[in-house]
């Protein structure tokens, strides 16, 4: 591939460039990638996750943020001032957080904080789970099919680089807006998806009123 | 080798002797020639809860295999702070054969989990996931000698469906002797009453080996005969692995609701 960079989803041998998953080969004047079709997610710095409470200790929680590595949350990365052993008065086991990914060492070591704008613990609302290489394509180039959804169905949405999304509004919209998430999961690969799930909207609203 | 009960070696209450293995035309039982494989069909992404999953039906076998991972490694003792442990459970139903196999974990299956799991593990990019856990199992539900190397097939599809990083796939195929004479790919009645067996794991892209066993007596030529023999059919193997990846995806960008052909099998069967 001449000199060209291998990018993820890539690898090097006898200077040749190979795909190291099944996904779809992305060619740029630069570098070679490919975008998996499926995999689990693996943290990345600075990644916006849902998590959900899995346990409690003195002076953390563990966050499960559907990755293969927990991901312990420590008191001084919460917003509020947290007394040694009196994390349950915060937050128990199955509330739902939004956060980021403050650091991933090495050896997979998990960092994750809450103190940032607009991060919180989430309150009502529904919890999916689409595939995380989908994610992508379910926020939009430029967040334009996320912004769509929120406008189309009036709901508040949070989409985690984990595959977790977060769909809060009246139930007949939550359910329009989780079908059109399925629907891109679905679809995630063909041509003018926005299109299609603009028109998918649009008709079910009609259908609704 | 251990065996399954169904497909003892021992001459079990009358083996026919006069079997002809192969015809003065160089024909075998199935009508196949020395270096003909059996009819392989491989299809991928067939189990829904799985991360990535194959089924596989290579002439009578029937083998699926489900991957799940990578994901936290238990128990924590088992894990490698560096890389990603790749562990596989093969396992016979026990209808897979004609006798019925005792159900659960034997001599036979540890063995066969391990040696995948090790053919496994020198394709998949383990330092990419320290700590945890890449699960393959392994499932046959109808056996007719080559389970190993069917359920080898199948896993490393499997491991491509659910996106684990790998060097390349694996492809699998046996090689043997029976009446005298060196073939590919043995059927049961090949491997039960033939002379030796040579399973063979194969890495297409860089020519290595990650996979070889031998049950029997061969000659050095007789050796080196059965392993180019096996080395080509794994090739032949490796375009039908692809094939099927490939497939699962034109699918469904295509229709998403193509019935199977597994199912349409089912209903014609009714």
């Amino acid at each position: 591939m001449g000199n060209k960079r291998a990018g993820p989803g890539t690898f090097v041998e006898d200077g040749k460039i190979f795909a190291a998953q099944l996904g779809i080969k992305n060619v740029r004047p630069d570098g070679v990638s490919v975008v998996p079709l499926s995999g689990q997610y693996i943290p990345l710095r600075g990644d916006l996750v849902v998590g959900k409470i899995v346990d409690i200790g003195p002076s953390n929680w563990l966050v499960d943020i559907n990755s293969p590595y927990p991901a312990p949350l420590h008191v001084n990365e919460v917003p509020w001032r947290v007394e040694f052993g009196e994390t349950s008065k915060f937050m128990s086991v199955g509330d739902v957080v939004l956060l980021t990914v403050v650091d991933v060492s090495e050896t997979k070591r998990i960092t994750v904080s809450m103190q940032d704008h607009g991060l919180r613990k989430l309150t009502g609302g529904m919890v999916i789970e689409v595939s995380p290489s989908k994610v992508p394509r379910v926020i939009g180039r430029n967040g334009s099919m996320i912004q769509m959804l929120k406008n189309e169905t009036g709901c508040r949405i949070y989409v985690g680089q984990n595959g977790r999304i977060w769909i809060d509004g009246d139930l007949d919209n939550i359910v329009k807006a989780i079908q059109a998430v399925k629907m891109i999961e679905e679809e995630a690969h063909g041509l003018g998806l926005t299109e299609k799930v603009k028109k998918f909207l649009e008709q079910s609203s009609r259908r609704g009123a | 080798m251990n065996r399954a009960p169904g497909e003892e070696r021992e001459n079990m209450g009358g083996t026919p002797t006069d079997l002809k293995l192969i015809d003065e035309n160089g024909r075998r039982l199935d009508g196949r020639l020395a270096d003909d494989m059996r009819p392989l069909k491989i299809e991928a992404g067939v189990l829904s809860r799985a991360d990535g999953s194959a089924y596989v039906e290579w002439g009578l076998n029937k083998v699926m295999a489900a991957v799940y991972g990578p994901r936290e490694c238990h128990p924590r003792h088992l894990q490698n702070p560096e890389r990603a442990l790749v562990q596989c459970h093969y396992n016979m139903a026990s209808f897979s054969v004609d006798d019925r196999k005792r159900p659960g974990p034997d001599r036979r299956s540890h063995e066969i989990s391990k040696i995948i799991s090790e053919a496994l593990t020198n394709v998949v990019f383990t330092e990419y996931f320290p700590r945890t856990s890449i699960d393959v199992y392994i499932e046959v539900l109808q056996a007719n000698a080559g389970t190993r190397c069917a359920g080898l097939t199948a896993a490393s599809v499997a491991l491509a469906d659910a996106g684990v990083p790998m060097r390349d796939l694996v492809a699998s195929c046996a090689a043997g002797k029976a009446a005298n004479t060196m073939v590919v790919d043995l059927a049961k009645e090949e491997d039960n009453f033939g002379q030796a067996d040579i399973p063979l794991g194969y890495v297409p892209r860089t020519g290595e080996i990650v996979l070889l066993q031998m049950d029997g007596d061969l000659t050095y030529d007789e050796f080196d005969k059965g392993l180019n023999m096996a080395v080509n059919a794994c090739k032949k193997v490796y375009e039908i692995q692809r094939d099927a990846l490939k497939r699962r995806y034109a699918a469904r960008s295509v229709d998403a609701e193509m019935a199977a052909p597994v199912a349409g099998a089912v209903k014609e069967g009714m």
